[in-house]
């Protein structure tokens, strides 16, 4: 038997692998198709101080091996989650991830104060989202003024802090290391990247927003360099994200420094994804005759 | 709505940008209106599409799939034998009690199949079917058999009445309206439905990544805020909707 246990910020992870915000919503519509509790933990949708009705015009576009999106952040508010969503989330008995995202740092902190109280396990501080005019990731680009918002953000929070990174960072080892000179207290990379589509019968970009995000496997490759670069520039844990849709890919984010990984693209593909990816590992690991996961963590 | 694999029965070419597909799916509840997220194992494209169903006797269902890019164009080239995934049945579908009186089905191209299930569920007398193309007409021969008034348009008159499928209907005459097609055309629908206060249902059509309410790509601006045309939809009641002008 192999162990694919994690720790990772005191927290139990029975696998590393987890779905990725966005992706997954709170996790019920999933729960019909594959038994939730299977995962290592569950990433909230990106939620906001204030409930959002996210972005007009179309919000999904399909690339080759990828997935543009301008959802634009819809989310019930934070006050909502805590009363309700909350609890769809605690049925599944496995790690609450909840992604916060914020216009402002008030919102910010606003939104931090309130999960305070509330039985969650880690929050994901979104200074990277790309489909929302202000905020979102205005915060995720320059490392001076990352550092400012998540060091606000971790004098008041009392759960651990975990950033998300954007891959439009100016530059994403300095990044992570501003990150971690704020005190979080993990960081998760990346989120997608902004791109573009057009419209050549319309003549008009696809979205109203003109760019949006990139996900999916066209991107794995240049999310994978990224966590290898934030590897070696910070000493908290990382987790891994973008375009992972195999246990291969998900072993190429652990091995180049991920203790966790996460999954969101891939839901869409085939909704069980994620229970493929955790067989995978494993068989991998009692092939390999790597007997505790956490052993091929950032061995490149 | 679960996740299921099933092979293709008989995958048959209408015309160029048409295929009938059939899958053997035996003891499955299905509702008209209601659709599958159906992917080829083919692991060149990520998303599945979202199909709804055009037949289903409790065995085989059948599915009427255009070919409008790379994902459909894969469904198109299945063979019999070959194994597709699936997901559903998902969406709310119609609720046949609801449609009643004189009825309308009002049809722009592809938008035809989730109503071929229907009129053959209804089991009304009472139903007059308007169905329009572009210039090729297929599958009609379910809404000859059951309905009271069949009328056809191309908009180069080629086959039935010229030009668009709206400017034919008798509004005035009918209890239910039922739409589905191009948006463009839904809406005018959805208009004529309002203008004459007759109860007016439309299956929308929206691109969506997980067809189960995750994604939130699908979204539907309605007077009870925004909806999930997967979730709460796909049929929505026309005067729930909020119809923006076509910007172009």
């Amino acid at each position: 038997m192999v162990d694919l246990k994690v720790n990772f910020l005191g927290k139990e992870f029975k696998n590393p692998v987890i779905s990725a915000s966005g992706t997954f919503g709170f996790g019920e519509e999933y729960e019909e198709i594959f038994e939730v509790e299977k995962l290592g933990g569950i990433c909230s949708k990106g939620l906001t101080l204030h409930p959002k009705e996210g972005n007009e015009g179309i919000r999904i576009w399909e690339t080759p091996m990828g997935l543009m999106n301008s959802i634009g952040l819809q989310n019930p508010g934070v006050k909502s989650f805590i009363s309700r969503e909350i609890n769809i989330m605690k049925k599944y008995n496995t790690n609450i991830i909840v992604n916060l995202g914020g216009n402002t740092e008030k919102e910010y902190i606003q939104g931090m104060e309130l999960l305070n109280e509330s039985n969650i396990d880690i929050i994901e501080l979104n200074i990277s989202c790309p489909n929302v005019k202000q905020g979102g990731m205005a915060y995720g680009i320059k490392s001076g003024t990352a550092y400012d918002i998540v060091k606000k953000c971790c004098n008041i929070s009392k759960k651990p802090l975990m950033v998300k990174l954007s891959p439009n960072a100016e530059n994403i080892g300095d990044m992570a290391k501003a990150c971690e000179a704020g005190g979080a207290d993990a960081l998760s990379l990346v989120n997608t990247f902004s791109g573009m589509a057009v419209d050549i019968y319309n003549k008009k970009p696809v979205f109203n927003n003109i760019y949006a995000g990139l996900s999916g496997p066209a991107v794995k490759p240049i999310a994978l360099r990224m966590v290898h670069q934030a590897r070696q520039n910070v000493k908290i844990p990382i987790c891994g994200i973008g375009g992972i849709s195999s246990g291969k890919d998900a072993l190429e984010f652990i091995m180049v420094g991920a203790s966790l990984i996460q999954i969101g693209t891939a839901n869409f593909t085939k909704p069980d994804i994620c229970l493929d990816i955790i067989k995978e590992i494993e068989e991998f690991l009692e092939k390999e005759n790597i007997k505790d996961i956490n052993d091929i963590v950032g061995i490149i | 709505m679960k996740l299921d694999y099933c092979s293709i029965v008989e995958n048959k070419k209408i015309n160029e940008e048409i295929y009938e597909m059939t899958i053997s799916y035996p003891d499955c509840e299905i509702k008209p209106g209601q659709f599958f997220m159906i992917k080829s194992l083919e692991r060149s494209y990520l998303l599945p599409r979202p199909i709804s169903v055009y037949d289903y006797d409790g065995k085989n269902i059948k599915f009427l799939c255009k070919i409008v890019g790379k994902g459909t164009e894969l469904l198109g080239r299945l063979k019999i034998n070959e194994k597709i995934q699936i997901l559903g049945p998902l969406g709310n579908g119609f609720e046949l009690n609801e449609i009643n009186g004189k009825i309308a089905l009002v049809a722009g191209g592809i938008g035809i199949a989730p109503l071929n299930y229907l009129v053959k569920k209804l089991k009304s007398k009472n139903i007059d079917s308007y169905l329009g193309f572009k210039d090729i007409v297929f599958c009609t021969e379910t809404f000859k058999k059951c309905s009271k008034d069949l009328i056809i348009t191309t908009e180069n008159g080629s086959i039935g009445k010229k030009g668009y499928i709206t400017d034919y209907a008798k509004w005035k005459a009918y209890d239910t309206i039922i739409t589905c097609g191009p948006e463009v055309m839904m809406n005018k629908v959805i208009k004529k439905g309002k203008e004459n206060h007759i109860k007016t249902y439309a299956s929308l059509e929206k691109r969506m990544a997980c067809g189960i309410g995750a994604c939130l790509g699908c979204s539907v601006k309605t007077k009870d805020g925004i909806k999930r045309a997967c979730k709460e939809g796909p049929i929505f009641l026309g005067e729930d909707l909020i119809i923006e002008e076509q910007t172009w």
